[in-house]
């Protein structure tokens, strides 16, 4: 821990971050604090809609909530995870997983039926 | 011959944290763990969305169920306005360890008003950050133990199988990111944590982020969506 740390201050290191672009400028409090309030909205928004029965009742249910997720989902890792000014391989690294996980979440959802596209082709 | 093939590599990197892309090679490591625990929570809500609506008998997440040999009425199990409150818990517990990082990598910097001075201690929002996951954690406990009393527990159906899978693996995580907080408060305590603890910091505060993004993706697919 310490020799990473001292290595962390040392000019070398320094000199490498700035070339490679390890770190990058942090948002500052207040963008936190935004990012904060945004979460907490859309987490309003997202429980509100569950209470309306109407509105649970159109197709329009599941794909709003589940863009309201990801739009959170993406805010805290752009920002609170500092993603958006990080290392591109950071990102490669987070970004390449996750959609190899979403795709293997919706091969078995067609594999179980629980997702199926209806074309009319093979009825 | 072939060690003068080797890459030269900067001094500086040379076992000193750092890997060949000059990038600190723990950092590296978390971002390939919090990738392969994409894939292990992935694995979780795939099983539970397949399972989901496939219990035989109840109690169901979001429908009443009668049981056929008593009569006993059982009310839909899940608790939004509780899991509503546990979130909004988990989201500001993000806000408090982005502040502690901050108020590490600015230690140095100096601290005018009252307002810097409070944005400014590490102590506090690490403080605040673990006793918010403590509050998650006591919400879940809250859950569980009323579902348990409720007549669901993880051997009752499909869906308190993979319901209690999925929700303990990520209370367990929750659990670990706790006890990792508190270890990095009382280093903070004993000696003081500065810009050159910003990596471990940093490090810790991105589990701490996953475990936070992978509720949002839990409680609209489990708790929100019928």
């Amino acid at each position: 821990m310490s020799a990473d740390s001292s290595h962390g201050n040392s000019p070398a290191a320094v000199a490498i971050e700035h070339d490679l672009g390890a770190e990058h400028e942090h948002p500052t409090w207040s963008v936190y604090w935004k990012v904060a309030l945004v979460l907490t909205l859309v987490t309003v928004l997202e429980v509100w809609c569950y209470y309306l029965p109407s509105f649970v009742a159109t197709p329009y249910f599941v794909p709003v909530l589940l863009v309201l997720s990801a739009f959170k989902f993406t805010v805290v890792v752009m920002f609170y995870m500092h993603l958006r000014y990080d290392h591109k391989l950071f990102r490669v690294l987070f970004t390449g997983p996750l959609i190899l996980a979403m795709i293997a979440i919706t091969a078995l959802l067609f594999l179980f039926g629980k997702l199926a596209i209806r074309t009319g082709l093979l009825t | 011959m072939a060690t003068s093939a080797l890459p030269t590599l900067p001094t500086a990197d040379v076992g000193h944290g750092y890997t060949t892309t000059g990038l600190p090679h723990r950092k590296v490591a978390i971002w390939a763990f919090i990738g392969s625990e994409c894939m292990l929570f992935a694995s979780l809500i795939s099983t539970y969305l397949i399972y989901k609506g496939r219990s035989v008998k109840g109690p169901f997440p979001h429908e009443p169920w009668t049981d056929p040999a008593n009569g006993h009425v059982f009310k839909p199990i899940l608790n939004i306005p509780v899991t509503s409150c546990s979130t909004f818990v988990l989201l500001m517990s993000s806000l408090a360890m982005v502040l502690a990082l901050a108020a590490v990598e600015n230690r140095d910097k100096p601290k005018v008003s009252l307002g810097d001075k409070i944005l400014g201690s590490s102590r506090l929002w690490l403080l605040m950050t673990a006793l918010l996951g403590i509050t998650f954690l006591g919400f879940q406990a809250f859950e569980f133990t009323s579902f348990v009393h409720e007549g669901l527990s993880i051997r009752t159906n499909l869906f308190g199988s993979s319901f209690f899978t999925l929700t303990g693996f990520h209370g367990a995580h929750v659990t670990a990111g706790v006890i990792w907080l508190l270890t990095m408060l009382a280093i903070d305590f004993k000696r003081g944590l500065g810009p050159k603890d910003a990596l471990n910091v940093d490090i810790m505060a991105l589990y701490w982020h996953f475990v936070d993004v992978v509720w949002i993706a839990i409680f609209t697919l489990i708790y929100l969506i019928k």
